[in-house]
């Protein structure tokens, strides 16, 4: 049994090694592909350096290429994870591994994280073998410190990252901004979430003014601002449509703020929390403002939330709205987006739509869909080979791809797992190596 | 039929006012004793259904039969005559779920200040309070759990202190008062805490304990005086000197030293529950359950030895040190073992789920080759846990005699497309998701638009 088990491993292993080979083809699985070929039977998928270089159920296999028979397999884009603080957070509660939350005046919107990220984290692994195989990495607000430095209604960027052991692992540094509303809001601007409005409302107006006077700006001839130039100049690209912005919201109320803002300063919105969205699904869905929710949190954790519900995710995605799972499973359990969207499923949301809302949905809404989120030519081969129904928790994958490398399916956990699994040995656990 | 059905009724009332009566010290029912009344309830066959019993039994095809508040029967092709039938072909039975680890009440939602109450963090003993004179009883997070399939609950106090108080049972129905929730019988379970909480909360105040081992010596230092306690009471019980004054925190400790209360470990590593185990040992009682134990993988057999439970989550690991090890595989690990396994929630959300989170484990043991089949896994929240709380011989499996304590749930539990459809307590249907208008809405509630687990 142990022999059987090793000799797997090291074939994995082997196979991980030659995976850097330039063309491979996953043969006979029902793939998913997210796009617009939408479920193919039987279907082979063919990787060129990293890339898909074809999809569908009448391609030709060069001879070359390293096939993986996926017979009776399911295969799915990666799974994206929107939000969170993936190799910003190694143990919760221990302060020196944690970079994600900023107190103090000196940064705001530009605080960028990216330069924290530490990809060899453990927590990295034990995530992308369970499908993740990229993620927002963002600043957060956190609790004041004990001189009473606040954080800001402006967290800071946040950057999507690939997951993989090679190649650029910033996807797209800085491709939102984290601002904080409702009680979040309320907690870091004065005690009351009009404030944390009124503070972005007037960095968003002090960034628009800011990009028509640059010159009067330099030449110190202007007026005072609230934040930065830094930070001004963070939110300028926001401005332009080049980065979204993600509002921590879930009242109404801080909705429909988010929806005004959105209009007013043209800005790619997005809402995380979101649990009284459905209540305005069709205004969302006009305003094209999208939304990451938690498919399981249906208690009223605060008055913020007292009109949250199971059937969230699929009244959102009936109006036309774009949704993400993300705002309850992050960073250690980031995995656990499949439960979240498997419940969605569970209490009314289609499951195409919810298998979108952990691939392209968020690839979308952070302006990398054009290489990324769905099993497309020419995206990046970012795949999950599915014993069963992804969504089904009791299913797992059996192998990850990220751009085109078949990657390590060991962690930290597996680690953990294998040394206590053995009995057949009279070692203590420290010799099971 | 009808008269054999009103005596059923009066024998189930009359086992009910016994309930009431336990701790009677001659002049009427003792206070804080249970004041729950099963809901009316109707004979009623569930019919066609696939069975878990919690016995680790799966039948197929099979009927259950409650009355009187009873199971009656369990089987295939049992006579319906004259009951309600419920058509349950193409759906699954279980006993209803048991958690034996959840803050609903003391840490109600909202989760506002004026709500945590869960924790007396103000010394590292406070073995006299008791959560139930915490426990609010408008939760909404009852009612959600109920539309999760659970029938019977342990809320503890939290984990600041090493000894954090009085636990209490609950049945999972609408109560204006928690004595009315109170699960008739059911023993006290007494709060405990190794690790990072105590030694932090009271660490950061300058006060003992700080570390681990300060938190060993204020376990001992509270057992050696609990057992003067006991034994000063005994003395003057046969007329040698007189009783102490009575002390609340002391009579909770002497309760473990007689058995009749059930401790309830929170406890993440290995190592420190093998010294939990020592001081036990020293001072003679048991350990029912430790809680959380993530590294309960790594002494498997050291617990099933112990006859100690091991309540934990499914995939909670990393937030905080002593969680760092946590692994998906440590349930399937301890059930291999014989160990008594326990899928807890210490959450109002997870305890909705407690079959989803079993099968992240029952995935992550396929992946390794591990095969734990349904009748299994139901036990961590059924049988195993009643065993834990000291309520097994009154519920937790689908045994004729024993509570009907049911839930019917749309299909295979362990598939996250499944939902309790039907959830019985002592044969009241309690909670149908297909009738949302019978079911029970918290004052909370009212008037909000997302109520009962999102079954409006």
């Amino acid at each position: 049994m142990r022999t059987t088990l090793r000799l797997t491993a090291a074939l994995l292993a082997f196979a991980a090694a030659t995976a850097s080979a330039q063309t491979t083809a996953v043969i006979g699985a029902t793939v998913h592909t997210v796009g617009p070929d939408g479920t193919l039977e039987n279907a082979t998928i063919l990787i060129i350096d990293g890339r898909i270089a074809a999809v569908g159920t009448n391609v030709q296999v060069p001879a070359a290429a390293d096939v993986i028979d996926a017979s009776g397999k399911i295969v799915t884009p990666g799974l994206f994870s929107p939000m969170g603080q993936l190799g910003l957070s190694e143990v919760g509660a221990v302060a020196g591994t944690n970079d994600a939350v900023q107190r103090g005046d000196d940064f705001s919107a530009g605080f960028d994280v990216a330069d924290a990220y530490n990809r060899r984290s453990v927590i990295i692994p034990i995530s992308r073998i369970e499908g993740i195989t990229r993620a927002l990495i963002a600043p957060r607000a956190g609790r004041p410190d004990e001189e009473g430095h606040s954080s800001r209604v402006l967290s800071g960027l946040g950057s999507v990252v690939q997951l993989g052991d090679s190649g650029d692992y910033l996807t797209k540094r800085g491709a939102t901004i984290v601002a904080n509303l409702g009680e979040t809001g309320s907690a870091v601007a004065a005690g009351s979430r009009a404030a944390a409005i009124q503070q972005l409302r007037a960095a968003l107006a002090d960034a628009l003014d800011y990009r028509q006077n640059k010159a009067a700006v330099d030449r110190g001839d202007w007026r005072e601002y609230s934040l930065s130039r830094a930070d001004l100049e963070a939110l300028i690209s926001v401005l332009e449509g080049d980065r979204s912005m993600v509002f921590n919201a879930n009242r109404a109320s801080d909705i429909e703020v988010v929806i005004e803002l959105a209009a007013e300063f043209s800005i790619a919105a997005i809402i995380i929390g979101g649990a009284e969205a459905w209540m305005l699904a069709d205004e969302l869905a006009a305003a094209k403002v999208s939304v990451i929710i938690d498919g399981t949190a249906n208690l009223p954790g605060n008055f913020d939330r007292i009109n949250a519900r199971l059937e969230s995710g699929g009244i959102l995605a009936a109006a036309g709205v774009r949704v993400a799972f993300g705002a309850g499973a992050q960073t250690h359990q980031a995995r656990n987006i499949t439960q979240s969207a498997g419940n969605a499923v569970a209490n009314g949301m289609d499951w195409d739509d919810a298998l979108e809302a952990i691939t392209l949905a968020p690839a979308q809404m952070y302006g990398v869909d054009s290489g990324l989120g769905s099993i497309e030519v020419g995206k990046a081969a970012d795949l999950v080979i599915w014993g069963a129904d992804p969504l089904e928790l009791t299913s797992y994958p059996e192998q990850v791809f990220i751009q085109g490398e078949s990657i390590s399916m060991q962690s930290r956990q597996t680690l953990l797992r294998d040394r206590y699994l053995q009995t057949d040995t009279d070692k203590p656990p420290a010799f099971r190596n | 039929m009808k008269i054999l059905r009103f005596i059923v009724i009066l024998f189930s009332a009359s086992i009910v006012l016994a309930a009431c009566e336990q701790g009677v010290d001659g002049d009427g029912p003792a206070p804080y004793s249970s004041r729950y009344k099963a809901l009316p309830s109707e004979a009623t066959i569930l019919k066609g259904a696939t069975v878990l019993t919690g016995t680790g039994e799966r039948l197929d095809n099979a009927d259950v039969v409650m009355d009187g508040g009873k199971i009656i029967a369990v089987g295939p092709g049992l006579d319906a005559a004259s009951m309600t039938v419920v058509d349950a072909s193409g759906m699954w039975i279980t006993p209803g779920v048991i958690d034996v680890h959840s803050h609903l009440g003391v840490y109600a939602s909202p989760r506002v200040n004026a709500h945590s109450d869960g924790n007396e963090a103000t010394a590292p003993n406070t073995a006299e309070v008791w959560a139930e004179h915490s426990v609010w009883p408008q939760d909404p997070g009852f009612v959600t759990a109920l539309a999760g399939g659970v029938t019977s609950l342990q809320i503890l106090p939290g984990s600041a202190n090493l000894f954090g108080g009085r636990g209490v049972t609950l049945k999972n129905v609408p109560g204006q008062s928690v004595q009315e929730m109170k699960f008739p019988g059911a023993p006290h379970g007494l709060k405990m805490a190794c690790g990072e909480n105590p030694k932090r909360v009271y660490g950061n105040r300058g006060t003992a304990p700080s570390t681990r081992m300060g938190n060993v010596a204020g376990y001992r230092s509270a057992w050696i005086a609990a057992e003067d306690y006991r034994d000063k009471m005994a003395a003057a019980k046969k007329g040698q000197g007189d009783a102490p004054m009575r002390d609340l925190q002391l009579e909770t400790l002497v309760g473990v030293l007689d058995g009749e209360i059930l401790v309830h470990n929170h406890c993440y590593r290995a190592d420190e529950m093998a010294v939990m185990l020592d001081i036990a040992k020293e001072f003679g009682y048991k350990i029912s359950a430790f809680h959380h134990a993530v590294e309960a993988y790594k002494v498997a057999e050291m617990l099933r030895d112990n006859d100690t439970c091991a309540a934990i989550w499914a995939d909670w690991y990393g937030f905080k040190m002593e969680a760092f090890d946590g692994i998906r595989e440590n349930a399937a690990i301890l059930d291999r073992a014989g160990t008594c396994t326990i899928m807890h929630s210490d959450d109002a959300i997870g305890i909705q789920r407690l079959n989803q989170e079993s099968a992240k484990v029952i995935g992550a043991a396929a992946r390794v080759g591990i095969d734990i089949a349904p009748e299994r896994a139901v036990r961590w929240f059924t049988s195993n846990a009643a065993k834990a709380l000291g309520i097994a011989d009154v519920t937790g499996t689908l045994e004729p005699g024993k509570m009907a304590d049911v839930t019917l749930w749309s299909g295979n539990p362990f598939s996250v497309y499944t939902k309790a459809e039907r959830v019985y307590i002592d044969g009241a249907l309690i909670y149908d998701r297909q009738n949302p208008a019978v079911n029970p809405v918290t004052d909370f509630s009212l008037g909000t638009s997302a109520l009962h687990g999102g079954a409006q």
